[in-house]
């Protein structure tokens, strides 16, 4: 149970996603504009990362074994990307309105590299499935944490005075280097 | 190398057939009218009937919301179409659907101008400047193009001049696709 805690606690502040792995930017930066569409995007992803880490777990344990390890990314592409269309059809036709908040977001959700990064890294630090699904689910939720809060400091920067040169994708690019430096402070904290 | 053959076209068609036997068992119903409604716009998503893109108004127009005749791409042809699917009397299209306006500038003739005043209380933006009895002219970088100070003008001397394309303000021109007789036949055999 502790173990779990410490993975939770572990990919959402101290390894976290995007600040510190540095994947998943594309989204980070291209979908925070707005903090309605970050909180979609946060929840949409979350979604998707749990389910693809555990089938991706499955694939690589029962189908792929040491001896196919070469198609693991290349196999891995294929399952996120089934499990994403999979997913919006399921949507689509359960929940209307989960569809009008997600739906745009899920098929972005297939080219963020996040979703392919932590399969593999689940691979390479030998989790189990319990422990694949509790990460990919920290990992989406940590993303999730600093997307909303990126886009609200975004949706702040829009109205505050920013000197000419910076103004736009130059503060945020900024913006996203001081908070990844501030989340050094986490560092060591947990393995 | 047998093995990763089929393991990868195993998984591709097991993925393939779950995707497929999922877009039957979840395909959505939408709205007939919409569909057909949509099937008859020109589909280019100009936006100039205020919507966000063909289906957006497609779906007001199927609600009730929306009049048929605010389609500027569709022209005459598209109203009268949908005049006919709706079982509407078909309606003269919408002021600013019939003529799309090349961008123009006001522009005072200084010899004939009394300096009245009328024209820069009628100006919406402000773009004329001028006293009682002073010559008046026109902010060039201000003006809409509105020709709300046509009318007020006691001696004519106001005309609309079409802006020259210059390096400032130049841009893209919008799209513009003929709809083939092909394409009309295919749609009225479907509606």
């Amino acid at each position: 149970m502790e173990n779990y805690f410490l993975i939770l606690i572990g990919t959402v502040f101290v390894n976290n996603i995007v600040l510190a792995k540095i994947l998943g930017l594309c989204p980070f930066m291209g979908v925070s504009k707005k903090l309605e569409a970050a909180i979609g995007m946060g929840m949409a992803t979350t979604f998707v990362l749990t389910l693809a880490s555990g089938a991706s777990y499955l694939v690589n344990h029962y189908l792929l074994g040491s001896e196919l390890a070469y198609l693991r990314t290349l196999s891995f592409i294929i399952v996120i990307a089934s499990i994403v269309q999979f997913t919006e059809m399921f949507i689509h036709k359960t929940s209307p309105v989960l569809y009008q908040v997600l739906g745009i977001y899920l098929p972005l959700i297939t080219t963020n590299c996040a979703v392919l990064g932590i399969p593999l890294l689940n691979v390479q630090e030998n989790h189990d499935f319990i422990q694949s699904l509790f990460f990919g689910f920290g990992g989406a939720v940590g993303f999730a944490l600093v997307l909303t809060t990126f886009a609200a400091m975004r949706e702040r920067l829009e109205g505050a005075d920013v000197p000419l040169p910076f103004k736009g994708s130059a503060i945020a690019m900024v913006t996203a280097g001081l908070m990844s430096i501030a989340s050094m402070g986490f560092s060591g904290l947990v393995k | 190398m047998l093995n990763a053959l089929l393991v990868m076209i195993g998984l591709a068609v097991a993925l393939g057939a779950v995707l497929g036997f999922a877009s039957l068992k979840f395909k959505v119903e939408g709205n007939p009218l919409v569909e057909k409604v949509d099937a008859i716009l020109p589909q280019i998503q100009c936006g100039q009937c205020g919507f966000p893109g063909c289906k957006p108004y497609a779906e007001a127009i199927a609600s009730g919301k929306a009049a048929i005749n605010l389609c500027a791409p569709g022209g005459e042809a598209v109203m009268k179409r949908l005049a006919d699917l709706l079982g509407v009397e078909p309606q003269p299209l919408a002021a600013e659907a019939a003529r799309p306006k090349p961008k123009q500038v006001a522009l005072i003739d200084e010899q004939i101008c009394i300096g009245c005043t009328l024209c820069f209380q009628a100006c919406p933006v402000d773009a004329i400047v001028g006293a009682a009895k002073q010559v008046h002219t026109v902010l060039d970088s201000e003006c809409t193009g509105c020709e709300l100070c046509l009318p007020p003008c006691p001696v004519d001397c106001i005309t609309m001049v079409p802006v020259e394309e210059g390096l400032n303000g130049w841009k893209w021109n919008y799209p513009v696709y003929p709809i083939s007789d092909d394409a009309r036949k295919d749609v009225e055999v479907t509606s």
